[in-house]
């Protein structure tokens, strides 16, 4: 690549210990990079370890070992004050429940302007309201809403509050965590229309993690497939969707429904199961398709899956 | 076309609100036919889950069945009985009806099983309070048919299990045992994927339709997610503000919609094959239905709206014998209004996808 990137995951792990026998591995060995600009899509079923892998990058959590650098900073160890403030500031989440992730003691105006608070990005009252109110307007509120609570708004209005939070800092990258899963169809249109405009605007980086596979089609630039806390595929999403190689990336993508009667009546998805397929993850290494997209997978599984193209 | 299991007529319900009354289903006539699924869509707030509370009886304290009838036809002891369900006292309901005639699968299976009783427990609970096993072993043994029926593996060993140690899909699972217990006539799922992922989606789709097939059950389905109802559905209607704008069969939903709601539904849906285009979104929010609304609920919405739309509300208009839409657009003298071309398009697609039947079905 040209250019280095906006985030560089390397070989992320993050471990659970439950007891003094057992272990999670919920992420295990996790790669990848985001670039200015784009939308990382990171699809997987529930326990596949994609919300880990946000929390992890944001120091949620504390990663068990791998390394994670962010505008060339390396993020992932101990935190000095400077950079603990780069990573408050320019890194930012949107959370799936737009009701539980709002405060609702706090007006809008001070839930938005939170992070404004703590970092002191504004010398006067007037400042502080004028900048609440260009966000609200830009995320399609007005500015009238900023003095009401979050009750008073429906789960789309919520959600775009939650997004106006973290636009206000102008971060570079922001990671959606299953941002639009709890909202109607019509709504979830919205949403994504919403922060498509916002990344063109501000060319803000986003990290996408959904399990809805025809949103994340729509909305990402590259995707990533994880399964049991590994990486199983990773390429743009037309080589994704139009070719993919892993088993896993196969069933995950039959199971869509598809919006046509007659002929999704008579489809059946492909089932794919890890116990009994033979695939043992931690025995393949990552295979090259081509320079963006590659598979987890030992030689001979590849040779299997592409039918020996490779 | 077969019997009707389930028949709602002009039902209204309202809500007592501490701003006043919320008119949540406006005057609703709806058919369930034998062996068949009848999906719902609509927007959050549309009334799909207060119809099928209704039917239920598990309205919250402050909702008011203001007019209407459910007749429910069902066999009794080899005996044909046709019912008012709304007639019937609450413990008529509990007693005879609610998981005996009639089961409801919620949307997240957590919240939905007792976290203190083993799966076993709560499986033969049903079935020995509606005394349909008198013994605990027939039960028991009942029990064990079940889960392999919703295709659980080791099912001895699984009864024992407690829901915090069983995953989502396996707990949903669960859930579905449960409701076929008594074996129901009607069984009412709402949303009961939404809080799965597509692959547990899937398999839990194809679960249902199998138990169908194996016992004839008539379904709803409640859903917002129309590749659901593409793939479960034989019958489809369109719920907006508390009233049904158009239903008909699932083909003449997706390939001949009329109403412009539903035009508008089908247009945000994200095309999986389509290019990257921007989402189409319903301009607007849905009414409030604290106020009364006059003429067309969707009218201040559509892009189409005809003079009349907000004065006069618009009958249900006749397109086949299965096919019916509230809309003024098909009344003789209305302009011609077609759906946008990108939709036109998406269906021209599908169509042609789906092969010949339906287009003989068409002509």
């Amino acid at each position: 690549m040209e250019t280095t990137p906006l985030l560089k995951v390397t070989n992320l792990k993050q471990h659970f210990k439950m007891s003094n026998k057992f272990t999670v591995k919920a992420v295990d060995g996790v790669s990848f990079e985001i670039h200015e600009g784009e939308t990382y899509g990171l699809v997987g079923e529930s326990g596949s370890g994609k919300s880990t892998i946000g929390r992890s990058i944001i120091r949620l959590y504390q990663p068990t070992s791998g390394t994670v650098t962010f505008q060339g900073v390396n993020i992932s160890g101990p935190l000095k004050a400077k950079e603990q403030v780069l990573l408050r500031t320019k890194m930012q989440m949107i959370f799936q429940d737009p009701m539980a992730c709002l405060n609702p003691r706090k007006k809008v105006i001070d839930i938005i302007a939170q992070g404004l608070d703590i970092h002191k990005l504004y010398k006067t009252k007037q400042e502080r309201k004028e900048k609440v109110d260009r966000i609200l307007n830009k995320v399609g509120l007005s500015r009238e809403h900023a003095n009401r609570y979050p009750h008073q708004f429906s789960g789309g209005q919520r959600q775009r509050i939650g997004i106006a939070r973290a636009l206000i800092m102008e971060p570079k990258l922001i990671i959606a965590d299953e941002a639009i899963s709890a909202l109607d169809v019509s709504i979830q249109a919205q949403v994504v229309n919403l922060m498509k405009d916002i990344q063109e605007e501000t060319n803000t980086a986003f990290l996408f993690i959904a399990h809805d596979l025809s949103m994340v089609k729509y909305i990402s630039d590259r995707i990533g497939v994880l399964h049991l806390g590994n990486l199983v595929e990773t390429g743009t999403t037309q080589e994704i969707f139009d070719h993919p190689v892993h088993p896993y990336t196969k069933s995950l993508l039959s199971a869509i429904p598809h919006a046509n009667p007659i002929k999704e009546k008579k489809r059946v998805p492909i089932s794919y199961d890890y116990a009994t397929s033979g695939v043992d993850y931690t025995k393949g290494i990552q295979q090259k398709i081509s320079d963006s997209h590659s598979v987890l997978a030992t030689d001979e599984e590849i040779r299997a899956w592409t039918g020996g193209a490779i | 076309m077969s019997e009707t299991v389930l028949s709602i007529q002009h039902l209204s319900i309202s809500f007592k609100t501490s701003n006043g009354m919320v008119n949540a289903i406006r005057g609703l006539d709806l058919d369930l036919y034998k062996g068949k699924t009848l999906a719902i869509v609509g927007e959050s707030g549309s009334g799909k889950s207060v119809t099928v509370k209704a039917i239920m009886r598990i309205l919250s304290g402050n909702q008011k069945i203001n007019s209407g009838s459910i007749i429910f036809n069902y066999d009794r002891d080899g005996e044909k009985v046709s019912e008012d369900l709304l007639k019937l006292s609450k413990k008529e309901m509990r007693s005879r009806i609610n998981g005996r005639r009639i089961a409801m699968v919620f949307q997240d299976p957590m919240t939905s099983l007792n976290p203190t009783m083993t799966i076993g427990k709560q499986i033969m609970e049903s079935m020995i309070i509606h005394q349909l096993k008198k013994k605990r072993t027939e039960a028991y043994q009942r029990a064990l048919e079940l889960l392999r029926l919703v295709g659980i593996t080791d099912p001895e060993k699984r009864m024992k299990n407690y829901p915090h140690q069983l995953s989502g899909g396996m707990r949903q699972r669960v859930v579905i045992a449960i409701m076929l217990a008594c074996d129901p006539e009607v069984l009412i799922c709402d949303e009961p994927t939404t809080a799965l992922d597509v692959t547990i989606q899937a398999k839990i789709l194809e679960l249902i339709k199998e138990i169908q097939a194996k016992t004839h059950i008539s379904v709803i389905y409640i859903t917002h997610d129309l590749g659901v109802v593409a793939k479960v559905a034989d019958y489809v209607a369109v719920m907006y503000a508390g009233k049904i704008v158009e239903r008909g069969t699932v083909n003449e939903i997706f390939y001949d919609p009329k109403h412009p709601y539903t035009w508008g539904l089908l247009s945000s849906m994200p095309d999986i094959d389509s290019e990257n285009e921007k989402l189409y979104t319903i301009p607007g929010s849905p009414p409030n239905l604290l106020h009364k609304i006059e003429g067309d609920a969707f009218a201040p919405r559509n892009v189409h709206a005809l003079k009349i739309d907000f004065k006069q509300e618009p009958p249900m208009f006749k397109v086949t014998d299965t096919h019916y839409a509230a809309t003024w657009l098909l009344h003789e003298n209305a302009p011609k209004v077609e759906m946008s071309e990108t939709l036109r398009r998406r269906i021209d697609k599908v169509v042609k996808e789906a092969g010949s039947p339906w287009k003989q079905l068409r002509s």
